[in-house]
């Protein structure tokens, strides 16, 4: 650490204090957790990218993962779902999982040749067809159940904390399948491969109601924290408020935000401490060794391909549990929120403006970006309008530039980008060397 | 036979035609993206918003000529103000070239550090799009829409399927044809598109032989300005124009263009038929064509869809992967550079 960096991150700090001057600390605090979000899915990035020189550009994937798993983890299930589908849905699942286990065993065992191209479709088509024959049926029982209401498993109800652990492993493990099939391929093929997994995460998240209820959502996710409601009528806490002189609604609010802030805060700390620990150790020369010089690193004996799959699986794990946290503070599943723009693209920029490689410099990042990201619409509105003052009050042209200052931070994302990318190309805390 | 002729029918209707003019948009967006590989080598991820750019110049600049009552039915009046669409994202395209990607150029970059400028730059398209022309859907086609309806073509053949033919679909399979042909005639007939191929096989070689790298980059350049202008015009005239569905059709764009062959433009329109068909036709629901071929006992009481359309874009990454697994430099050979 040094006297550059600290003084980064106290201007970070300013910045948010200057938002709760001049906004409002609820503002201020909603800004912070998503902050502190963002800085742990920029880690995640950062494990990959800036570690292990990855090139994956399927984070939203894994966010969305994690979404689910808060969602399965924590809420209550919905028992009468379980003697009508949930077994079929389960055994299907198993159909196919042992479908493709066996096509792949057919291909690795089997002389090449036509006898093993016809044995192995067979087994493919015969494998769909019972799965569709299982899968059908019960997906559509767990549907008729309260359609309204439920319409799916439910969850497992176990505490919401839980399920960010839960989110992470969720995460790791579709990590290792889609690792298994893509790390072989070149940068360029990888990026695009990891971008269509994750949208086929969303396709099935979106549209497989009986799990997650698909674009009906999901709401009601329990809190890890109080709610506002309850604490509005705690008489300890109307105490509280009284004795500091607070409107107790605003007060409660902010309670609740500053709670989330102090967990998120926890999480990322541990994750922080873990991430700098590897980065330090052996095994984060290893993976440094193998991101420059990547023959080299092989000839020194060490398995390219397994070590990029572990540190594959690792950086999506830690998007998963981020994922997680930010379902359980929005306490819903919305499958039709999760946009690579938001998801993917503007974490890539949060990694590459605060210093890949550097995870001080990914926090910085997380945070930087995510504030600019929120608070670009409201200094482009005022920006727009003082431009605008000139014009008269009817101009369709001064209608139009208001009402479009919200494509604003794209722009201004992307300028950001390639600013950095061009002038800083090491980012605001570069990589330390060796 | 009569059985035999409708389930034809329906099978044209729903799958032949609406899968041969979404593969010649995509075949269009995807030799885009091959040409960039191909001379560039980067994967150039602002290829969708370069689209959604070009089709909104061709938007803004038909409303103007509508207003003015121009007007050439019953072809649509679009396909006049295509030209105007194409000089300004060509002057667009060159001036991010100029602005952003030669610095890179000259310095030898790594191709992902290219791949992450073109990351900046589809966020300042996509967002400038939406500045100006707002996010939402955009109608600005006019002129006949049907060629023949479900209902002119029952009544002619006598048949129970109708089969209808709309023009945007045989605006956007002609302008296809000629525009691919033109463009193979100038990569294999012309001293610049060979000089352009020559690059593309071997750099070293092609300077060597003083080939001016500048000049065949700004060539192909405007050469994906044409392509994008016309493919975003005919997949908003052929659909409606939304900026965000670019950013969508990025993946089966990619997916056409690797699936292909990489850098290969033969390929890229191969793939891009492949990645179409295949997309419309897993998830299209067959019920009514198998209806009509198979015995009636043997009719089926479900869907016969063999996924949910909105996984179609799980179809063009499936056909993705198994291409990348099974034959890593795609149908027609491309480049492993």
């Amino acid at each position: 650490m040094n006297y550059r960096n600290i003084s980064l991150f106290a201007a970070m700090a300013a910045l948010m204090i200057i938002t709760g001057f001049i906004q409002s600390w609820s503002v201020a605090f909603a800004l912070l957790n998503l902050c502190l979000i963002s800085s742990i899915m920029a880690l995640g990035v950062n494990i990959q990218w800036g570690y292990a020189g990855l090139f994956s550009v399927g984070t939203m994937g894994f966010v969305a993962l994690g979404g689910v798993a808060a969602a399965i983890t924590s809420m209550p299930p919905v028992r009468e779902s379980w003697p009508m589908g949930g077994l079929g849905v389960i055994a299907a699942l198993v159909i196919a999982v042992a479908t493709i286990l066996l096509a792949i065993r057919l291909w690795k065992r089997m002389p090449s040749g036509r006898k093993r191209n016809i044995s192995m479709i067979a087994v493919l088509v015969g494998g769909f067809i019972l799965f569709r024959a299982v899968f059908d049926p019960s997906v559509e029982l767990i549907e008729s159940i309260n359609a309204a209401s439920a319409g799916h498993i439910g969850g497992l109800g176990l505490p919401i904390t839980v399920s960010w652990l839960v989110g992470g492993m969720l995460a790791a493990g579709a990590a290792w399948v889609i690792g298994k099939i893509s790390l072989g391929l070149r940068s360029d093929y990888l990026a695009i491969a990891t971008l269509g997994i994750a949208e086929i995460i969303i396709a099935v998240i979106k549209n497989e109601d009986w799990l997650t209820r698909g674009v009906k959502n999901i709401n009601g996710i329990p809190r890890p924290v109080a709610y506002e409601v309850d604490l509005q009528v705690d008489p300890q806490f109307i105490g509280w408020v009284d004795w500091l002189g607070l409107d107790l609604i605003e007060a409660s609010s902010l309670y609740v935000k500053i709670s989330y802030a102090i967990l998120f805060v926890i999480v990322l700390a541990i994750i922080m401490w873990m991430s700098e620990k590897a980065l330090r150790s052996p095994w984060g020369r290893m993976m440094r060794a193998i991101r420059d010089n990547e023959e080299a690193a092989e000839a020194m004996g060490k398995d390219v391909t397994k070590r990029r799959l572990q540190v594959f699986i690792l950086g999506s794990a830690v998007c998963g549990i981020a994922g997680a946290m930010l379902t359980s503070m929005d306490g819903l599943l919305t499958p039709g929120t999760y946009q690579p723009l938001r998801f993917t693209f503007l974490i890539w920029v949060m990694v590459i403006v605060g210093g890949s490689g550097n995870n001080w410099g990914s926090v910085l990042g997380g945070f930087l970006i995510w504030f600019l990201y929120v608070e670009v619409e409201p200094i482009g509105n005022n920006v727009l309008a003082f431009l605008t003052s000139g014009m008269a009050d009817d101009s369709w042209l001064k209608a139009h530039l208001i009402d479009s200052t919200a494509h604003m931070r794209l722009i201004t994302m992307g300028a950001i980008l390639l600013f950095v990318l061009r002038f800083y190309p090491k980012g605001l805390i570069p990589e330390k060397a060796g | 036979m009569v059985d035999f002729l409708n389930a034809l029918v329906a099978l044209a209707n729903y799958v032949l035609i609406p899968a041969i003019s979404y593969g010649s948009q995509l075949a269009l967006g995807a030799l885009g993206i091959t040409l960039i590989y191909g001379i560039l080598r980067f994967s150039n991820f602002a290829h969708g918003d370069t689209m959604a750019f070009g089709g909104m110049t061709v938007v803004l600049t038909t409303w103007w000529l509508q207003s003015m009552g121009v007007s050439i039915a019953p072809l649509p009046t679009a396909l006049l103000a295509i030209p105007v669409g194409i000089v300004a994202t060509a002057l667009l395209l060159l001036g991010t070239d100029r602005g952003i990607y030669k610095f890179y150029r000259k310095q030898k970059a790594a191709p992902i550090i290219l791949v992450m400028a073109s990351l900046g730059v589809m966020f300042i398209m996509n967002g400038l799009v939406r500045f100006i022309i707002g996010p939402n859907d955009q109608t600005f086609a006019d002129g006949a829409r049907f060629i023949f309806t479900a209902g002119d073509f029952k009544r002619v053949t006598g048949l129970a399927e109708g089969l209808a033919l709309r023009g945007s679909q045989v605006i956007t399979v002609v302008t296809t044809i000629i525009l691919v042909a033109a463009m193979f005639w100038f990569l294999n007939k012309t001293r610049t598109g060979k000089s352009m191929r020559a690059f593309s096989d071997n750099e070293d070689l092609a300077l060597l032989s003083g080939i001016n790298p500048e000049r065949v980059v700004t060539i192909v350049w405007i050469l994906v300005a044409v392509l994008t202008t016309v493919g975003g015009t005919l997949y908003g005239l052929d659909k409606s124009y939304k900026p965000l569905i670019f950013f969508q059709l990025l993946l089966p764009m990619f997916a056409s263009a690797i699936v292909g062959g990489f850098g290969n433009p033969l390929g890229a329109i191969a793939g891009g038929f492949v990645i179409a068909f295949s997309e419309v036709s897993v998830t299209y629901a067959f019920k009514k064509v198998v209806t009509y071929v198979v015995p009636e006992s043997w009719a089926p009481d479900h869907l016969v869809q063999l996924l949910s359309t909105d996984y179609k874009f799980a179809v063009s990454f499936g056909i993705l992967i198994l291409v990348l697994l099974f034959r890593p430099t795609g149908i027609f050979k491309g480049q492993s550079v």
